[in-house]
């Protein structure tokens, strides 16, 4: 916690058995595991992170990271509604505002769901439910929380909309999400998740369903809307440029577990894991030369029940036989400090992953 | 809104004229071409010469076709003389024909067994509702449970064992048995209790049949929209899962039950031909069984009319309730 303090950055490794946290938000060791007849899948295996008001956390990694699964574990969405027999493991410790979450009653969590902590989702026209008003759905939201008439949860519902950017919104609030066109329905969505103003907002790939046009558009919005409220937002998404533009700090997510974190600056400019130099490599960017070919992470995603062995990126690392002894697939590798909170979970020393990014990938960039 | 009513208003009309067209065509036009002389159907085998000769002029038999469908749909509208063989009868609208051979028009016939039909199928309707999409809602919320596999043992032997069946068996145990239930039916208007013992052991085993398919139905939706973006959406409003269960999906659950409740509501209107002979009620379907037996083809016409005309109406109804429900649809 003494470098939080000290270079102001929002994400630091929580200490364990320190609790309750003074952090914000809280996450220690969070495992979501789903059991299957194929076998356990470790979708989450051992996530660490902090987070404080007024700050944004970007969750970076491809399909199957993780990333959703802990969003929806923050959230309680895992054992909320759960039936039949198969239920999701979880384990860890999330603490939100000075209160574990995991260990909670599922009522109480359900309380803070939506009041404190509230989500929005990728795809707009599936999360909203088709058969009620924009303003129903809205109004809903707030009346779980505030006892007050309908009357009063419209007015509120109106002037979330307003706010949001929707136009004429006394007339939209009783329109139907099907005739919203996409990005106003995800105007819609937001406003419905800041309605009851939450400490916490997750953002679950919020663009990834829009028109290009429109996804700077909200996530303005979004930026404009967490100074106005102060929250602290965690953006999920397997786009680079989102939380460029977004993000005070960073995660990368794979297989289930942080590969590195620390400010966004550094983890986009110094990035310190291998896989992070892939996902940097296969970003289009507008500065690059119009001739060169976006280059790829090989491989594909590991198995979630089969995680590889010692490092769970080291099939795919082009440098997984940089350290010696074979370490790369026998041993895990642990996150490492390599200053101003900046973290990597990677086998080679600092100065050979230094040596690398700055002789060999970067210039290719 | 407006435009979606009333367009499937007048969908439904034109669907009924077709219909009318179609069952014209099936009793008036195949046995000309196939070269049956129709006017046996209407009179019997045992019939003399003359005797079909003056069906023949009364039906008009001999005129054009047109004009045969002019009669047949005047006589629906504004009722019709029939006239040939020195007499004349006289059919009062709406006439769905007549029968020489009990020498009755069909339509008091209609008009009384119907409603007969009618609290037959309703009254079973809301049992298996209820039943049905509670039973499948609990299966889909216990999924994997001792409930869930029980209660889908119990839908597979409602679907699998036929009315003549549990029907026989039920009258077998609580009306000869047991005698807990008279088992014979009376109108409503002569006793509101009898109508009600008299229908309970057909409502219930109507409803049991039903209740089954409208129960996988239901366990099967169920599942599928719990799945749905919108559900875990409503979570995570902070709404509690009686909300999320009972507002949320069970909306979304109810549209295709809906759908399929109309078209058994039509089709048991016409149809309930079973459950109507094993338990001796005088409905619809008791009285065309009769009529096939006693090949008296102008009721037979009058309940594929009238069964028709329910079919119709039936999913009329579902349309409009669907627009209600579904705002979507309300674009179609």
């Amino acid at each position: 916690m003494t470098d939080l303090n000290k270079t102001g950055a929002a994400v630091g490794e929580p200490v364990a058995g320190e609790r309750p946290s003074d952090a914000f938000l809280d996450v220690r060791d969070l495992k979501v595991h789903f059991p299957t007849d194929d076998g356990l899948v470790k979708s989450v295996d051992g996530l660490s992170f902090s987070l404080e008001k007024g700050k944004t956390l970007g969750i970076v990694g491809e399909s199957g990271s993780g990333k959703s699964v802990t969003s929806m574990g923050i959230m309680g969405l895992h054992t909320a509604g759960q039936y039949g027999k198969r239920k999701a493991q979880i384990s860890g410790e999330i603490w939100l505002n000075g209160k574990e979450l995991l260990s909670a009653d599922p009522d109480d969590v359900r309380k803070l769901r939506g009041r404190d902590m509230a989500m929005i989702f990728q795809d707009p026209l599936s999360a909203l439910h088709p058969y009620f008003t924009i303003g129903k759905q809205i109004v809903e939201a707030y009346r779980v929380h505030h006892d007050v008439d309908k009357k009063t949860a419209r007015v509120r519902a109106i002037e979330m909309l307003d706010r949001v950017g929707i136009p004429q919104p006394d007339k939209r609030v009783d329109s139907y999400p099907h005739e919203f066109s996409g990005g106003m329905r995800q105007r819609a969505m937001i406003a419905m998740s800041l309605v009851n103003n939450p400490d916490l907002l997750i953002a679950d790939e919020p663009t990834t369903a829009l028109d290009v046009t429109v996804q700077a558009q909200i996530l303005d919005l979004i930026r404009d809307l967490q100074k106005e409220f102060g929250s602290a937002v965690i953006i999920i998404t397997h786009d680079l440029g989102v939380v460029a533009e977004l993000a005070d700090d960073i995660l990368v997510m794979y297989g289930g577990r942080c590969v590195e974190r620390g400010p966004a600056e550094k983890v986009f400019y110094e990035p310190r894991h291998p896989y992070t130099w892939g996902l940097l490599g296969s970003m289009p960017r507008i500065d690059r030369e119009e001739t060169e070919r976006l280059i790829p992470v090989k491989g594909s995603p590991p198995s979630l029940i089969n995680i590889p062995s010692g490092c769970a990126f080291n099939p795919r690392c082009p440098y997984a036989d940089v350290p010696k002894d074979n370490i790369t697939r026998t041993v895990r590798p642990e996150l490492s400090d390599g200053g101003s909170g900046h973290w990597a979970a990677c086998h080679m020393t600092p100065d050979e992953r230094e040596r690398i990014w700055t002789e060999e990938i970067a210039p290719k960039l | 809104m407006l435009a979606y009513l009333i367009r499937r208003f007048f969908a439904a009309i034109v669907m009924l004229l077709i219909v009318m067209l179609v069952t014209f065509g099936i009793f008036f036009l195949i046995p000309k071409w196939t070269g049956v002389d129709p006017a046996t159907m209407y009179v019997g085998k045992q019939s003399d010469a003359a005797a079909l000769e003056a069906v023949r002029e009364k039906l008009g038999l001999g005129d054009p076709i047109f004009v045969q469908l002019f009669d047949f749909v005047k006589g629906i509208l504004a009722g019709r003389d029939y006239t040939g063989g020195g007499s004349t009868i006289h059919c009062d609208a709406p006439c769905f024909g007549y029968s020489f051979r009990n020498e009755q028009a069909i339509w008091p016939v209609l008009k009384e067994r119907f409603p007969v039909t009618l609290s037959l199928v309703i009254g079973a309707a809301i049992l298996w509702v209820i039943f049905g999409v509670l039973t499948g809602v609990v299966s889909a919320l216990k999924r994997g449970s001792l409930w869930d596999r029980f209660s889908m043992t119990v839908a597979l032997a409602g679907v699998s064992l036929p009315i003549y069946f549990t029907g026989l068996l039920s009258l077998a145990i609580f009306t000869y048995g047991l005698h807990w239930i008279d088992g014979q039916y009376v109108s409503f208007s002569d006793s509101p209790g009898g109508w009600f013992s008299g229908l309970l052991l057909p409502w219930i085993t109507l409803a049991f049949l039903q209740a089954a398919m409208y129960a996988r139905l239901t366990r099967a939706t169920m599942l599928e929209v719990m799945g749905e973006d919108y559900v875990r959406t409503a979570r995570a409003k902070g709404l509690s899962e009686s909300t999320v269960i009972g507002k949320h999906a069970m909306r979304s659950t109810m549209a295709p039950i809906l759908t399929v409740l109309g078209m058994d509501i039509g089709a048991l209107i016409g149809g309930a031909i079973l459950t109507e002979t094993t338990y001796s009620i005088p409905g619809l379907g008791q009285a065309v069984l009769r009529a096939i037996g006693e090949r008296d083809l102008p009721v037979i016409l009058g309940v594929t009319l009238i069964t028709s005309a329910a079919v119709i109406f039936a999913n009329l109804v579902v349309d409009l309730l669907y627009a209600v429900i579904d705002p979507r649809v309300r674009l179609a």
